[in-house]
């Protein structure tokens, strides 16, 4: 063994060489299978796709380093169950490129927040974290409800991700600009909207001003949309109780 | 400019308009969309630009002489330190910023860049990259030079290996300050800024193989496997976590290719062997080149360097899944994760014993010369933290530390008490050498470096333990009807002392880091210390201790 690498050590191709084989082995093993086996991701032909205000408020999630302090992965563990709700699947994260699970908890998990606060309660929550919980560490971003969200490339977004394996069709990147007003403006015309992603998309002014769309209105509507893609989660399973959030 | 070739002189020059044309391009480009794009063209410029402004009046200068190959170039290296201890102070200062905003949150501006979000990624990358890739880098060439009885195989890319690596560390930090991220942790830069990184890296490996190509040692010493292994992993790593499909060639961003489950174990892959890579193998080449050249004894065990060199190669690759324990990740995944990091810990501590028993016969060094000391306690915290590591992987006490700062003590107990501890101990040993002088200009202050250091990690580490299992307790507590205890804010409003507290050890590091600085400039300046600067370092007919 030694003598081998007595030999090997003397050239620097071999061992080269050498480091990259020894090195990928891991790799391989645990990750290829993972776009093979199936049942690595469960099947839910109900999960939905982003819209593009969900998507762009996903961005906006992104871009303010939230994931940094919020997870978004419910571990198989009782007390986070009891705290957060079932445990996290798969295939709910299955069209998050990139995956937002996190790996820190300076504030809570945030996988099944959709629903859980009113949008006025977010939108006061961002502005000013101390006016809602005093004891809050989180920063404010009170320049989200000033700041127009940038609707007009947002088809380029969809077309990119569709790229790398996200079903939009041609009809939902043609219209990503006019969706993404339109789920923030109740009054305008939704009906092509809810054709593409469905009946139970969330379509109401998210920020409480109905004139313009805010990076705030696509923020809270990601927020609102959390854990909410898909019912698998909740299937088969027991009601949980909702204990201390 | 003056050690380069008339020929380097002029592809040096064109490389550098070829990077103004690219910056002008890149900021024309995003005009076009209004993008973010177009601040970071503007940069691209204005970096070769200054450099250009910089490195013109030298194409005059003399010509090397023709013996040039019968020493090292060393320029390289020297700006490579400096860099190295202003990224230090810069990302440490930005960390211990954020460090107070989680004691303070209201201590900040009401300005998008000054968030913690997006200073976060500005510390981590900072030390991570800018600290420790430009000492890797720096040493690296010291290293090869030394242990291969060789010069750098020409004066060019050297440079523009340095120079283009730290361009990428501006592209990453100017652009999370502009909410550019692609949100993977330590794999944050987006897309062109990657493939600039990738151009960068091969130049790198390709002069790392043509140096040990021109040896005149028939063995190639244990610190250049490490080095080697250090570029050729992190290369394969960066690539393959970094694909991703750019929304236009005209804008910043981009998406992952991957999603979901699979995004999750790529990305840990990496980050887990980014730490494995960059942050272990890369130092462990310098700790063994720095540590028997400073105690002037030889490495203890050539097998033990064998068996831990090979252990961490392969261990290190199946460890990343234990990051995802209890997650959608499937089970048989998380398993191989934890059983290969709890293996990880034979190669580690045999490297960490093969450091401390080099030191026998030196003992009485390590109490004298704080430098050396810097290296031994390096070396004890490297045995200590891979040690929690492995416990850490463990599925049932991961379900603890999880989404804790347990994690953030983890972590700085390695980045700290052994990347930063290490390197300092060789920056010491360094700079004293490449600049020709005697020792440090005072040994005094590099003691008091030294304290301030170990004094911050161990604050660090134990307010963060503290912080980090009461929360994890605090989250799993029940009382009595069988209903969760703590509502989370109670459990965070639980952690301030602690934030406090590590905050104050992060300022004892700083103000190590500050120290060591001025010691450095001191040492350097022109006027200090006598004996000249210009001539290099001869090859030496007979190998070192370490070599």
């Amino acid at each position: 063994m030694f003598g081998t690498h007595y030999r090997i050590e003397r050239k620097s191709i071999a061992l080269a060489l050498a480091i990259i084989l020894v090195a990928s082995i891991g790799g391989l093993i645990e990750i290829a299978p993972l776009f093979t086996i199936d049942e690595t991701v469960e099947s839910d032909p109900g999960m939905r796709v982003y819209t593009p205000l969900e998507l762009a408020g996903r961005n906006i999630y992104i871009r303010e380093g939230c994931y940094a302090c919020h997870s978004q992965m419910i571990r198989t563990l009782q007390d986070e169950v009891d705290r957060y709700g079932p445990y996290s699947l798969a295939v709910e994260s299955q069209y998050d490129h990139p995956m937002l699970w996190g790996s820190k908890r300076t504030g809570p998990d945030l996988a099944r927040v959709g629903g859980k606060y009113s949008d006025r309660w977010h939108t006061m929550h961002l502005n000013d974290p101390r006016k809602v919980v005093p004891q809050s560490i989180m920063p404010a971003y009170p320049w989200l409800d000033d700041t127009e969200l940038r609707t007009r490339y947002l088809g380029d977004d969809l077309r990119a991700l569709r790229l790398a394996g996200v079903p939009y069709t041609d009809e939902m990147i043609a219209n990503a600009p006019a969706d993404a007003v339109a789920q923030a403006r109740p009054d305008d015309d939704v009906t092509g909207l809810l054709d593409r992603y469905g009946q139970k998309t969330n379509i109401r002014s998210f920020d409480g001003d109905s004139r313009t769309v805010s990076e705030m209105d696509a923020l809270v509507a990601y927020l609102q949309i959390l854990g909410k893609l898909s019912d698998a989660a909740h299937a088969g399973k027991p009601a949980n109780k909702a204990a201390g959030s | 400019m003056s050690g380069l070739t008339l020929n380097e002189r002029q592809t040096g020059i064109a490389i550098l308009i070829a990077v103004i044309a690219t910056g002008i391009v890149m900021a024309a480009a995003g005009a076009s969309r209004a993008d973010v794009l177009e601040v970071h063209g503007y940069i691209v410029a204005l970096v070769g630009l200054a450099l250009l402004w910089l490195v013109l009046p030298g194409y005059f200068a003399p010509l090397p002489k023709n013996d040039r190959t019968a020493s090292y170039y060393d320029d390289p290296t020297r700006a490579g330190v400096i860099l190295a201890m202003i990224w230090a102070v810069l990302a440490m200062m930005v960390g211990d910023w954020v460090a107070w905003l989680l004691a303070y949150p209201q201590m900040t501006f009401d300005f998008a860049w000054a968030s913690f979000g997006r200073l976060r990624p500005v510390h981590t990358t900072g030390v991570i990259f800018g600290f420790g890739g430009n000492a890797l880098i720096a040493t690296s060439f010291h290293v090869m030079q030394r242990t291969s009885r060789a010069r750098l195989p020409d004066q060019l890319s050297p440079w523009f290996v340095l120079l283009g690596y730290n361009l990428f560390c501006v592209l990453a930090i100017s652009g999370y300050l502009m909410g550019i991220t692609q949100s993977k942790e330590y794999a944050e830069p987006e897309w062109y800024a990657d493939i600039w990184l990738v151009i960068v890296w091969v130049t790198y490996l390709v002069l790392y193989l043509r140096t040990l190509m021109r040896r005149k040692e028939p063995h190639i010493y244990v610190a250049n496997w490490y080095y080697m292994a250090f570029i050729l992993v992190v290369a394969m790593l960066h690539i393959v976590n970094n694909l991703a499909v750019p929304v236009s060639l005209a804008g910043a961003k981009s998406y992952s290719l991957f999603s979901g489950v699979q995004d999750a174990m790529v990305q840990w892959w990496y980050g887990h062997n980014a730490v494995a890579f960059f942050l272990t193998a890369g130092f462990l080449g310098m700790m063994y080149y720095f540590l028997p050249k400073r105690a002037e004894r030889p490495i203890f065990s050539y097998r033990m360097s064998i068996i831990g060199f090979w252990g961490i190669t392969f261990f290190y690759m199946w460890a990343g899944s234990h990051h995802l324990h209890y997650t959608a990740l499937p089970q048989w995944v998380q398993t191989l994760g934890m059983t290969f990091s709890v293996m990880l810990l034979v190669p580690s501590w045999i490297a960490a014993a093969n450091a401390l028993l080099t030191l026998n016969g030196a003992w009485d060094r390590v109490r004298d010369d704080a430098t050396l000391r810097f290296m031994m306690m390096a070396a004890v915290f490297y045995g200590l933290s891979t040690f929690e590591g492995s416990f850490m992987a463990i599925r049932a006490v991961n379900s603890l530390s999880h989404y804790t700062d347990w994690t953030i003590g983890h972590v700085h107990a390695g980045a700290m008490g052994w990347v930063a501890l290490i390197t300092f101990g060789s920056i010491y040993a360094l700079v004293p050498w490449l600049w020709k002088r005697e020792r440090m200009y005072s040994p005094a202050l590099v003691e008091a470096h030294f304290w301030l250091a170990l004094a911050g990690t161990l604050i660090y580490v134990f307010a963060m333990w503290n912080s980090g299992i009461l929360q994890g307790l605090m989250w799993r507590t029940y009382n009595d009807s069988g209903m969760l205890t703590y509502s989370f804010i109670e459990t965070m409003e639980a952690m301030h002392p602690y934030y406090v507290a590590r905050a104050i050890g992060g300022l004892c590091f700083l103000t190590g880091a500050v120290i060591g600085c001025y010691n450095i400039w001191m040492t350097i300046k022109p006027s200090s210390l006598a004996s000249s600067t210009g001539d290099e370092a001869p090859l030496p007919s007979q190998l070192q201790p370490a070599e």
